[in-house]
């Protein structure tokens, strides 16, 4: 099994992509999504230099939802700054401390922090320690970093484990 | 082709003028943020929802019409890929060329140096 399949996920999301591709579902195209998903995994695995398990899938989905919704609030946050006449808002930039590790978990904090209210990561300090994060609007930094840590990297850190 | 009914189409022409009202929120953004940094947070936000709701409109129009429809999704979950990412690339290259920032913007960096690239 895990030696025809070595990332089920992985073909998993293969088979819906192709699913979604060709928009609808019918015998062949399940079919052909089916073979892709064996073989792209198999042929590609020797780029892939990072292993990654997935402990809690059902977190991921709840994960997934709660940055859904803090995608949609955030939207709304930008769009009243900018159509506020005036801007007296309070840029910072913010080192973060990270506790997870991991190039995948990091990568997925990194882009959530960008898609999320008023934050964008800017860069990973030279040891991997840390994020540096340009913030639009804040009063207290402190406030922020807890906010990041215990809304996401408390999850993260429970689905990969690390 | 059928003819839609009335709720659909207050409820695709919903989604599709909020889309493009926070597209064109997002772009507006671009041109009144004070400095690079917070010009950065105006397109990688609003477009998501932008997109996001010309998407659903589209999904719906087409599920009403001709049959299921979700391949928009696909544009959705490469839009949330790669706004991010490409918003980092810039903010990186923006960090290293120490454009000037806003003057009310708190620097908290310990070691800003480390973040440079210029060797002197």
């Amino acid at each position: 099994m895990s030696k025809l399949i070595p990332a089920p996920w992985w073909s998993l999301f293969l088979l819906a992509f192709w699913l979604l591709l060709q928009n609808k579902i019918s015998v062949g195209a399940t079919l052909l999504g089916l073979i892709l998903a064996v073989i792209i995994p198999l042929y590609t695995l020797r780029a892939r230099d990072y292993r990654t398990t997935l402990h809690h899938p059902l977190l991921g989905v709840q994960y997934f939802f709660i940055l859904l919704g803090d995608i949609i609030v955030s939207n709304f946050n930008i769009a009243a700054i900018i159509l506020r006449p005036r801007k007296n808002i309070k840029p910072a930039l913010i080192e973060y401390p990270l506790e997870i590790s991991g190039s995948v978990p990091i990568t997925i904090l990194a882009s959530t922090i960008s898609l999320t209210p008023g934050t964008i990561s800017a860069e990973l300090g030279r040891d991997g320690r840390s994020i540096l994060i340009h913030a639009l609007n804040v009063e207290d930094p402190q406030a922020t970093v807890q906010q990041i840590k215990q809304r996401y990297e408390r999850r993260l850190k429970e689905i990969f484990q690390c | 082709m059928t003819e839609l009914p009335v709720w659909a189409d207050w409820l695709i022409s919903f989604f599709i003028i909020l889309g493009a009202s926070f597209a064109f929120i997002g772009s507006l953004g671009l041109l009144r943020l004070p400095d690079f940094m917070a010009r950065l947070h105006a397109p990688t936000k609003n477009t998501t929802l932008g997109v996001g709701g010309v998407i659903i409109g589209s999904m719906l129009y087409f599920s009403l019409t001709d049959g299921l429809s979700f391949h928009e999704l696909l544009i959705a979950i490469f839009l949330f890929l790669t706004a991010p990412i490409s918003a980092h690339l810039l903010a990186k290259a923006g960090l290293h060329l120490e454009l000037e920032l806003s003057k009310n913007t708190r620097d908290f960096r310990a070691k800003p140096e480390q973040y440079s690239d210029k060797d002197d």
